[in-house]
């Protein structure tokens, strides 16, 4: 179990830092140019060079900040991340090669993982509030009264648009909600909830706040919203929690809708590493899209943003809710 | 080794974990009232919330836990701390003289003997067959005995929210 976890916190961070680079690499080829390439080969030692250089950042605080405050808003943004990150599976149950130890790479599995989730994520949008508010400055407080009420609106649209694939897979727990989408791809969550898929996507990346939806970090207008004010090792934990909290929503579609480490095609072999394997390649697309939408989109407008989400996506979720009721409950009894 | 050993199983015994979330509670609870930072008062009640939320969770009820953070900590506070930094309430300077501070200490007087009323009247911990898991409780919940009441809280905060809907229309 603890080696479980040590094991999983540090192929997380291996994972954050290498995407640090990979996506500053992948916007810089999408948009012809060649992106740091200086540090190691293709420079993949670019994020120990920054961590490093971040490490021996000097710390600046404002002199008005409430210093708790300041200090708690990254503890608070890396443990709900990580706690967030704790209760979902990576994958079935395998048995190490050369050895015969059997392997869950899941760290608890929870009866109530979905919600948990979804709770522990909530809290996360406190460590927004209170880095715009204790920086005690009008970028910082403009930034983060931004993001929390993005949060906030987004979140209501992320709740509804997964009880669809609730009641569909009848289960909280995750690993249900993967054994539903078994067999072919049409089982999937995204082939039979695509409306679904669809909201909880556009919410997951607002609730992430990635481009389209970065207003908070807007920085032709509020410098860099809610962390303007941090510096050295502090912004990197901030920047840290933003990484984790999107590979954890890559996860969470890869699990709710992608077919988790379900192959979706009936030749291909299923199980052990295999089905680790499947697991880890749909997360790695999906965070590519995530770099891809960075890519291709522009920045929505702050009043565009707010009535999309409460205008469009939560009257959509709902629709989808009772859509899918009404079809259990007529064809499924 | 095996006074480490000792010293985890002690860590994560439930015993353990439920004082020091009973202490936070408590603690924090008492910070709620005594600061005089509404803001600080706020972070103050989402830790009690949170504390709660873990004991909940200690007594063999996940989804409670669960729900407890998602309504309370957080929604409803992230609300009143959102309407505290927008209106920027400033310190909270004591109010009331000699008569408010007598009246409350009368009340709290008979909150408090209520209170101990309460919990020696309840009995001590549940039966051995108590089952308070995600499916249980949905069938508590959703039996003869509560699914109207229920569903007539829902209606409840259905015409809240049209209520409130209109209430900010006028100003749109």
């Amino acid at each position: 179990m603890l080696l479980k976890i040590v094991v999983m916190t540090h192929i997380l961070l291996g994972l954050f830092s290498l995407m640090t680079l990979v996506e500053r690499r992948v916007l810089a080829f999408m948009q012809f140019r060649l992106g740091p390439n200086r540090v190691g080969p293709f420079g993949l030692f670019q994020p120990i060079a920054d961590g490093i250089k971040l490490f021996f950042k000097e710390e600046v605080m404002p002199a008005a900040a409430n210093t708790w405050a300041f200090f708690a808003a990254p503890m608070v943004a890396v443990t709900a991340a990580f706690m967030a990150i704790a209760t979902v599976p990576y994958g079935p149950p395998f048995t190490l090669p050369f050895t015969t130890i059997q392997v869950t790479p899941q760290i608890a599995d929870l009866d109530v993982g979905l919600l948990f989730i979804f709770a522990v994520t909530s809290l996360g949008v406190y460590s927004v509030v209170l880095a715009g508010w204790s920086a005690n400055s009008k970028y910082s407080l403009l930034g983060g009264l931004r993001s929390s009420a993005q949060m906030f609106s987004y979140e209501l649209a992320l709740g509804m648009s997964f009880v669809g694939v609730i009641m569909l897979a009848g289960s909280f727990r995750i690993s249900d909600i993967v054994a539903a989408q078994g067999g072919s791809v049409l089982r999937w969550f995204v082939v039979r909830q695509p409306l679904a898929a669809i909201v909880y996507f556009i919410a997951a990346a607002a609730e992430v706040s990635r481009t389209p939806f970065d207003l908070p970090e807007g920085e032709t207008e509020l410098v860099a919203g809610y962390h303007t004010e941090y510096s050295s090792m502090k912004f990197a934990l901030m920047q840290m929690a933003e990484y984790i909290n999107m590979i954890t929503v890559a996860v969470l579609t890869t699990n709710l809708f992608l077919g988790g480490w379900n192959p979706g095609l009936p030749f291909l072999p299923v199980g052990g590493l295999w089905g680790v394997a499947y697991f880890a390649a749909k997360v790695l697309f999906v965070l590519f899209v995530f770099i891809w939408l960075r890519g291709t989109l522009p920045r929505l407008r702050y009043d565009q943003l707010m009535h999309f989400g409460w205008k469009a996506l939560i009257p959509l979720a709902a629709l989808n809710v009772l859509v899918t009721a009404a079809v259990i409950a007529l064809w499924e009894r | 080794m095996a006074s480490i050993d000792r010293l985890l199983q002690f860590v994560v015994s439930e015993v353990f974990l439920f004082y020091v979330f009973a202490l936070a509670a408590v603690a924090s609870a008492l910070g709620v009232i005594l600061q005089r930072n509404p803001i600080h008062s706020a972070f103050s009640l989402i830790v009690t919330l949170c504390s709660l939320s873990a004991i909940y969770g200690l007594l063999g009820s996940p989804f409670i836990a669960v729900l407890q953070i998602i309504v309370y900590a957080g929604a409803i506070m992230v609300l009143f701390l959102f309407v505290l930094m927008l209106l920027n309430v400033r310190r909270e300077e004591p109010s009331g003289g000699r008569a408010a501070g007598a009246a409350a200490i009368v009340l709290a007087l008979v909150l408090a003997a209520q209170l101990c009323t309460a919990l020696a009247g309840a009995g001590t911990a549940p039966a051995a067959g108590f089952d308070a898991s995600t499916p249980s409780f949905a069938r508590v919940l959703f039996g003869a005995r509560f699914v109207y009441v229920f569903e007539a809280t829902s209606i409840l905060i259905v015409a809240a929210l049209v209520g409130a809907v209109l209430v900010a229309k006028k100003e749109l």
